[in-house]
């Protein structure tokens, strides 16, 4: 019999929200993981920042609102998410531009949090 | 070792879908476990019959199943990764009443709970592509 166990995990997305369809997909993935109560943490890195932007008008390009979709983890118990600082500073990005309340990180607490995880999806 | 794996691309552009399928391959001559392969966004065309393929190219989905038949690794297409891009079995294209099914029977379509679910039980889950 295969043991059950909790595993630490971290989705670290790297995408830009609509150049493709994986940005979509890692968000689903956090939702799917915050509705069965996974142990999960996002790291949002580089151009990824861009999906926690507010007001994205999605409806023009005949997309889903991700910043929406993201704005609801908290329901899932996901409260916050982690940034890249340097991406956040170089979009002239601050904390009240996004869905999600962040955590910023510089690029040695990223490390560590990447190596404090037991699983890490990386999309 | 017990391994998970998630594949998000595609098999017929890039990379990362064949270093999934080397990376299992590898794993399993080893002795290790590979329980499931996830098959997520892009990934999910990896479970599509209907694909012809010119002789001189390397048949990465058939090199899957094979894998799948002789060493009992699961595969799983992201269920709406695969409707989207048309990847039906017999019931969901009856469900949806299309056509036909183009899933090969080695793959299963299913929810991000399976992934979910490998993920707990794997030691290593490692994501190819993306």
């Amino acid at each position: 019999m295969t043991q059950v166990q909790r595993r630490k995990q971290l989705i670290v997305l790297r995408q830009t929200p609509y150049a493709s369809s994986l940005a979509r997909s890692a968000t689903d993935l956090a939702l799917a993981m915050g509705a069965f109560e996974q142990d999960v943490e996002l790291l949002f890195l580089g151009d990824a920042v861009l999906q926690l932007l507010d007001g994205q008008a999605a409806e023009a390009i005949g997309q889903k609102n991700l910043g929406k979709i993201l704005a609801s983890l908290p329901l899932y118990d996901i409260e916050f998410a982690y940034v890249d600082a340097a991406a956040l500073a170089r979009h002239g990005l601050v904390g009240e531009d996004l869905v999600l309340p962040v955590r910023p990180l510089d690029a040695a607490a990223i490390q560590s949090l990447m190596a404090a995880c037991d699983h890490l999806l990386s999309l | 070792m017990i391994y998970s794996l998630l594949v998000l691309s595609s098999p017929i552009s890039g990379h990362g879908s064949r270093h999934a399928l080397h990376f299992a391959e590898a794993a399993i001559a080893r002795g290790h476990q590979v329980n499931r392969v996830f098959f997520l966004d892009a990934g999910a065309g990896t479970g599509n019959g209907n694909a012809v393929l010119p002789q001189d190219e390397g048949d990465i989905s058939g090199a899957w199943r094979g894998l799948a038949s002789e060493h009992g690794l699961e595969l799983v297409l992201c269920i709406s990764s695969a409707l989207k891009r048309g990847m039906l079995d017999a019931s969901e294209a009856e469900r949806y009443e299309k056509a036909g099914a183009m899933v090969c029977e080695e793959f299963s379509i299913a929810g991000l709970g399976q992934l979910i679910d490998a993920g707990s039980t794997a030691e290593r889950l490692l994501t190819f592509g993306g």
